[in-house]
């Protein structure tokens, strides 16, 4: 007869205790930090059977097999789940195993020691159990073998890419501290030392093809050696409580803290707070993976790897380091590109945005001199009915401000327009009023809706029913945060693109190498990739950069950041030059006045907008002339 | 006194010994490259703001550098954060974040 407790398992099991608690307080404190409002929505996802199958879905396939990572890096995907799965499954089979093996399964004993066993035995079953011969206990045993080895090839994975990280397709990866060292190594080294204990009395405890056969038979020549054995599984128990009790202070909190965050997101809610909730769920379940380090523009510039992302979330999470905090906060050019690799979704703009936010301004903007602007609608161009066209309902041409630095796109639209023979009004001619992203952006929402609002009430008064935007950032801002209700918004590249299917321009097709910049309000905040690589592949050839669409390179002129340095953006500027110029293209073409700005001044070659080049090669019909 | 219909205008000759600059200096130590300004005025011309107001970041900076900060703050209070300043700065300034750090800064009660 095996016993049925031994001391060593209390330290796992004070391990484990702790770890319980901790998350279990966690939770709780991130509940009730939650708006009243979201708690309720989250109260309602969990028992609404849609969301539940949902939430099931999302927890195997993220948690579990990590499928976003395998379609980035297939080694590291595996690398993740064979480690989260196997473990999983260890759990899972380990525990049946138990419940159909266990000595304590006969026996009549307290409820609470019941528990506790019950707790332990799972763990250290082959230390308790007796080697059983029928058919299910030789299967349970090779599964647990099987899964054994599924997670140690994964750690080998693991250390390779500790050593040699381009081995597995990264640049750099995270850097980290002693606590961080401690408890990764003591989880590299749970499997392999559970393996060793297991193997050293498999002609006890039973085993199969891994511990039995490679285990003890090879490794230890069939030799059982008590002491040996014994200290092994204390050294088991030990490194499963060193790693639960560093656990929650490291960045594997992401394994509870992942579920959580799975389960608030499909209740729909989002960052309120950047310290507060679910920004908290975020920010624990950042495993440092350290995947927004390398696409980040920011850390092109060695030093500056530092403020990425996840150097963003570590620094938040510890709490301390306000100034760092500032600083990474108000650096980033909220370019989007971070949270597109991001395998875990962590929308850590938002905790930025939550954060700037929560900084004060003493001086208050005062826009009252917008209520004078009365006549502002009327400076611009009024609408002349086209002799031609009478029908076509009015359309609205809002340029933007930043488009009235780059006047060349204005003057190609507007060419556009008439060729198009289209009875637009261009409503911000003399000026524009800025769309309020950019003051957003700084954290002043307040302050932003006073311009939304003013903008708003000119857009509506004209009473058109379409809205054409030249500039991305307007773009985004109008979507996202202005109600206009009834107007249909467009980014001009969306519009040209329409005018071109629908035969209502036309342009000349020449042999001309472009290459196409996405600006980041355009295309990874809406997706509009399609449309501008249409217009161009009806004007010339369209050749690739090193990097596009959603993980095309911002231009370095980014408003999104509010303390870079002119050097550190000419430096992102000519790195995102040299990538879109890899298979050296005539021209950059790209459809935001910043963009545009910003290349130009540094482009060896010719940068331009899209409307540009359509402008420029542009069928002239004859009878439509350029008014005013 | 005889009316001429002129006058002389009244001197804006600033007493720099009584300006208080304990602020400016904050601001400069925050952002350095302010000192770099040489007025050229490329930014007020770009001017969102500037296009309906009297806005102009240069003026913000050369009235706080002379002690006049409640008028450099009227101006300030009207910028919209465009951020078109930045794009067109011959020193390249990071105009905008010092916009910023002046509405953190200075305080118009204190005036
Ligand atoms: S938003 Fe862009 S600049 Fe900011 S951290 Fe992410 S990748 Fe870097
Ligand atoms: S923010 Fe996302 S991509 Fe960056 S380290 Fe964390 S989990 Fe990885
Ligand atoms: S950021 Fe302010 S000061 Fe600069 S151009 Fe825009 S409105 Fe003018
Ligand atoms: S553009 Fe730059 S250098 Fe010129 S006045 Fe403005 S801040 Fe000064």
């Amino acid at each position: 007869m095996r016993p049925t407790f031994d001391p060593f398992v209390i330290p796992f099991v004070a391990g484990m205790t702790f770890v319980l608690v901790y998350c279990i307080i966690g939770l709780i404190r991130i509940i009730f930090q939650l708006p009243k409002e979201d708690r309720r929505k989250f109260g309602r996802s969990l028992i609404n059977p849609k969301s539940a199958w949902k939430n099931f879905k999302d927890l195997c396939s993220d948690c579990l097999f990590h499928v976003k990572i395998w379609k980035r890096k297939p080694l590291l995907g595996y690398m993740h789940s064979s480690i989260a799965f196997g473990w999983f499954m260890i759990i899972v089979i380990g525990h049946f195993e138990t419940i159909a093996f266990s000595p304590l399964k006969d026996m009549q004993l307290p409820f609470f020691q019941k528990l506790t066993s019950n707790l332990y035995m799972p763990i250290f079953f082959r230390f308790f159990s007796e080697e059983a011969s029928t058919l299910s206990a030789h299967i349970y045993a090779f599964l647990m073998d099987f899964f054994l080895m599924v997670i140690i090839s994964g750690i080998v994975i693991a250390v390779v890419k500790k050593k040699k990280p381009r081995k597995v397709g990264l640049k750099r990866v995270t850097k980290f501290g002693f606590t961080e060292d401690m408890v990764r190594i003591s989880l590299w080294t749970i499997f392999p030392i559970r393996f060793l204990a297991e193997a050293s009395m498999a002609n006890i405890g039973g085993g199969s093809f891994l511990t039995k056969f490679i285990g003890f038979d090879l490794l230890f020549g069939g030799h059982y050696n008590e002491t040996l054995s014994y200290i092994l599984w204390w050294a088991y128990s030990i490194d499963l409580a060193i790693f639960m009790t560093l656990l929650p202070f490291s960045r594997y909190m992401h394994i509870p803290a992942e579920a959580l965050l799975i389960l608030l997101r499909n209740a729909g809610l989002k960052t309120t707070e950047p310290r507060k909730g679910y920004a908290v769920a975020e920010i624990y379940s950042c495993p440092s993976c350290g995947l927004c380090i390398d696409v980040c523009p920011m850390s092109e510039v060695k030093e500056n790897y530092r403020n990425t992302a996840v150097y963003f979330i570590r620094n938040i999470r510890r709490g301390r380091r306000r100034r760092d905090v500032k600083h990474k906060t108000e650096i980033c050019l909220m370019c989007g590109k971070c949270i597109e690799v991001c395998p875990l979704g962590i929308e850590s703009l938002d905790i930025k945005m939550a954060q700037r936010k929560k900084y004060y301004y003493k001086v208050k903007s005062n826009f009252s001199y917008l209520e004078r602007l009365q006549d502002y609608k009327t400076t611009g161009q009024q609408a002349q009915s086209s002799p031609l066209d009478a029908h076509n309902s009015k359309i609205l041409y809002f340029a933007g401000c930043m488009s009235h630095l780059t006047p060349k796109i204005t003057l190609a639209m507007t060419k556009i327009f008439e060729q198009a023979n289209e009875n637009y009004e261009f409503i911000d001619k003399d000026g524009s009023i800025c769309c309020g992203r950019p003051m957003m952006l700084t954290g002043k929402v307040d302050e932003a809706k006073a311009l939304i609002e003013k903008n708003t009430e000119m857009i509506k008064n004209s009473g058109a029913k379409r809205l054409i935007l030249s500039c991305p950032i307007c773009y985004r801002v109008f979507k996202e945060e202005y109600n206009l209700e009834g107007i249909e918004i467009l980014h001009h590249t969306q519009y040209i693109n329409e005018l071109i299917e629908n035969e209502k321009i036309s342009v000349d097709r020449s042999d001309k190498r472009y290459v196409y910049h996405d600006p980041c309000e355009l295309g990874r905040a809406f997706g509009v990739y399609e449309e501008p690589r249409n217009i161009i592949d009806n004007i010339g050839l369209l050749t690739q950069g090193k990097s596009d669409k959603d993980l095309a390179v911002c231009c370095g002129g980014s408003i999104g950041s509010l303390a870079m340095t002119k050097e550190e953006r000419d430096d992102i500027t000519k790195n995102s030059i040299k990538d879109l110029t890899l298979n050296h293209p005539e021209e950059i073409v790209t459809a935001c006045p910043l963009c545009l700005k910003t290349f130009a001044r540094l482009s060896p070659i010719k940068v331009k907008d899209i409307a540009e080049i359509v402008e420029e090669n542009l069928e002239i019909n004859e009878e439509l002339g350029i008014r005013n | 006194m005889i009316d001429f219909g002129f006058s002389i205008s009244k001197s804006s000759h600033i007493q720099m010994d009584n300006v208080d600059l304990k602020l400016f200096n904050k601001l400069e130590a925050l952002n350095p490259d302010i000192s770099t300004c040489m007025a050229c005025g490329l930014c007020t011309a770009t001017c969102s703001a500037g296009n309906f107001t009297d806005a102009s970041f240069r003026k913000i900076i050369l009235m706080l550098q002379r002690g006049k900060d409640k008028e450099a703050l009227e101006k300030v209070k009207k910028c919209m954060m465009c951020g078109k300043c930045i794009l067109v700065c011959s020193r390249g300034i990071n105009t905008r974040n010092i916009l910023l750090s002046i509405t953190r800064i200075y305080n118009e009660e204190d005036k």
